[in-house]
């Protein structure tokens, strides 16, 4: 098995450490893992993104120009990624900010309104983690217990009082992603 | 017991380097490999094991740093990135020819000039053929994988210290930036006791003077010196050259092909064997001593190689010497910091080697 992913949004949504986190429960399920980002100007403000890949294989090429999943948070990405969705692959978006909605329909599509539901639940900062229950709601390829270890191992441990409500904000998420209805 | 962790490469590299038992690190900030530094100083090296590190004025003043830290017989670092790789050349062939071990880590972005801060493997040139003046060559490594950015490290200082010559890993801005498991090394403790002959660390009385310089004004003596670097360089060439060979067994079709160009035709090989094109890597890990001979018994059997570097072509030339004619080698790169996809690979294999 080997996913290989995009997520995608603006500097500040928490894509990269979405990325690491996920990344990091992949470690605690002995699988291969893969971070790469985009570093340098695109970072401070525009928009980011980083490639994680899973697999039980010995991992290759770390640059991609198609994925399995592409996990998506602002409209610039959307436009950028929706292509690089393999045919029968996952797009999951935020449609927060969307104004031009996924066209295809040779791939899988949901939303999660992920901004709104932080925003209801006075949790802004675990934004990314209701994504992130989302993702793992539809493709489980980590267990939620290891993605807790790997909380555990990404986070500093100043922040480890955090991690009960990341753990709701991922069940949350798990709760809330519907197939997106054209 | 080996820990495993989720890290950069360039943060790999700095505590390997620090597991490795380094006595020194000078360098100074430059992306993409600022990371080095700052894990050295939120890792608290000094208060670990006692290493110095310093982050120096400037590139030109870091590699002279080494220059008198290695004098002494440390392990000695630095790393910088390719404009700053520029600045320290002079430095370089001071060491090469003053013969002192130590380990220089370029990760290498766009250019030439200021370029930009994406990845490239245009200083291949530089690294490989003596970026400074005079006859010297640099021990390279190039890894593939963070892993190997730890493990590059040890093994960077043990060669270094073999032949008594600086040894260069040659990284590039994926390498230093993406995450991946490493499965970190035991602590390797710092050597307390100098017992290298030729350090300079105090002549006590009865003991012979020891120099360290590169200068030697008599052009019978340096000639002499030079035969006897010559001579390490060809040892070099006999003794510690290294690949890797993935799916060349039945290939027809060879990528050749370092750092994260190696990566990206792994997975073109996958692809091309998808399409029905037998096709092979072979990944030089050394590029000083480069894998000469393996290229030349490939080229006995396939029939073609394609070179695959983020650049406008300079290891395909070495590919060139090495199959020397009796096959078609061509080079596919792109260039300034943009990165082939593994598709494009493929592409350039069809379109350039096989459907010619």
């Amino acid at each position: 098995m080997t996913e290989e992913i995009i997520i995608a949004g603006f500097g500040g949504q928490g894509v990269l450490s979405m990325g690491k986190i996920l990344a990091y429960s992949g470690i605690m399920q002995d699988m291969e893992v893969c971070w790469m980002p985009s570093y340098g100007p695109e970072m401070r403000g525009g928009t980011a993104n980083v490639t994680v890949i899973l697999s039980d294989e010995r991992i290759s090429s770390p640059i991609l120009n198609e994925f399995d999943t592409a996990i998506i948070l602002n409209q610039q990405s959307l436009d950028k990624f929706e292509h690089s969705v393999k045919p029968g692959g996952l797009l999951l978006f935020d449609n927060n900010g969307i104004t031009r909605m996924p066209q295809r329909n040779d791939i899988q599509i949901y939303c999660v309104e992920a901004a709104a539901e932080a925003s209801q639940l006075s949790m802004e900062k675990a934004f990314n983690m209701i994504v992130l229950g989302a993702y793992l709601k539809l493709k489980p390829i980590v267990e939620l217990d290891n993605v807790i270890k790997g909380l555990e191992k990404s986070l500093p441990e100043r922040h480890h009082h955090t991690i009960g409500t990341n753990r709701d904000a991922i069940v949350r998420g798990m709760e809330i992603v519907q197939q997106y209805q054209f | 017991m080996a820990e495993l962790r989720l890290m950069k490469g360039n943060e790999a590299i700095a505590e390997a380097a620090i597991r490795a038992g380094a006595d020194g690190y000078f360098g100074y900030p430059i992306t993409p490999q600022s990371e080095v530094l700052e894990y050295f100083m939120a890792e608290n090296a000094t208060e670990r094991t006692g290493m110095v590190v310093l982050q120096a004025e400037s590139e030109v003043a870091s590699i002279y740093m080494v220059y008198g830290a290695a004098s002494t017989g440390k392990k000695i670092m630095t790393s910088s990135s390719s404009p700053g790789i520029s600045l320290m050349q002079e430095g370089l062939s001071y060491l090469a020819g003053a013969e002192l071990p130590c380990l220089v880590l370029n990760v290498v972005r766009g250019g030439p000039g200021l370029g930009d801060i994406q990845p490239s493997q245009g200083d291949y040139f530089q690294s490989v053929k003596g970026g400074g003046h005079g006859d010297y060559k640099l021990i390279v490594l190039a890894p593939s994988s963070v892993q190997e950015m730890s493990d590059f490290v040890p093994l960077a200082f043990d060669l270094a210290f073999k032949y008594r010559n600086p040894a260069l890993i040659l990284a590039d801005g994926a390498i230093g930036q993406m995450m991946e498991k490493v499965d970190l090394f035991e602590p390797i403790p710092r050597k307390t006791e100098i017992t290298e002959p030729w350090a300079v660390k105090g002549k006590q009385p009865g003991e012979p003077k020891r120099t360290i310089t590169s200068l030697d004004l008599d052009p019978y003596g340096m000639e002499k010196h030079n035969e006897h670097l010559q001579a390490k360089y060809r040892a070099m060439e006999e003794n510690d050259v290294r690949y890797e060979a993935i799916q060349c067994d039945d290939a027809e079709y060879i990528f050749v092909a370092y750092g994260v160009s190696a990566r990206i035709c792994q997975k073109a090989v996958q692809l091309a064997r998808e399409k029905g094109i037998k096709a092979g890597l072979l990944r030089p890990i050394t590029l000083f001593p480069f894998p000469k001979k393996q290229l030349a018994e490939l080229a006995d059997r396939v029939k073609g190689f394609l070179a695959v570097e983020l650049s406008a072509g300079q290891m395909v030339e070495d590919v060139r010497l090495a199959v020397n004619g009796k096959v078609k080698v061509e080079h596919f790169g792109r260039m300034g910091g943009i990165v082939h996809s593994p598709f494009e690979v493929v592409a350039a294999l069809e379109s350039k080697i096989i459907n010619v």
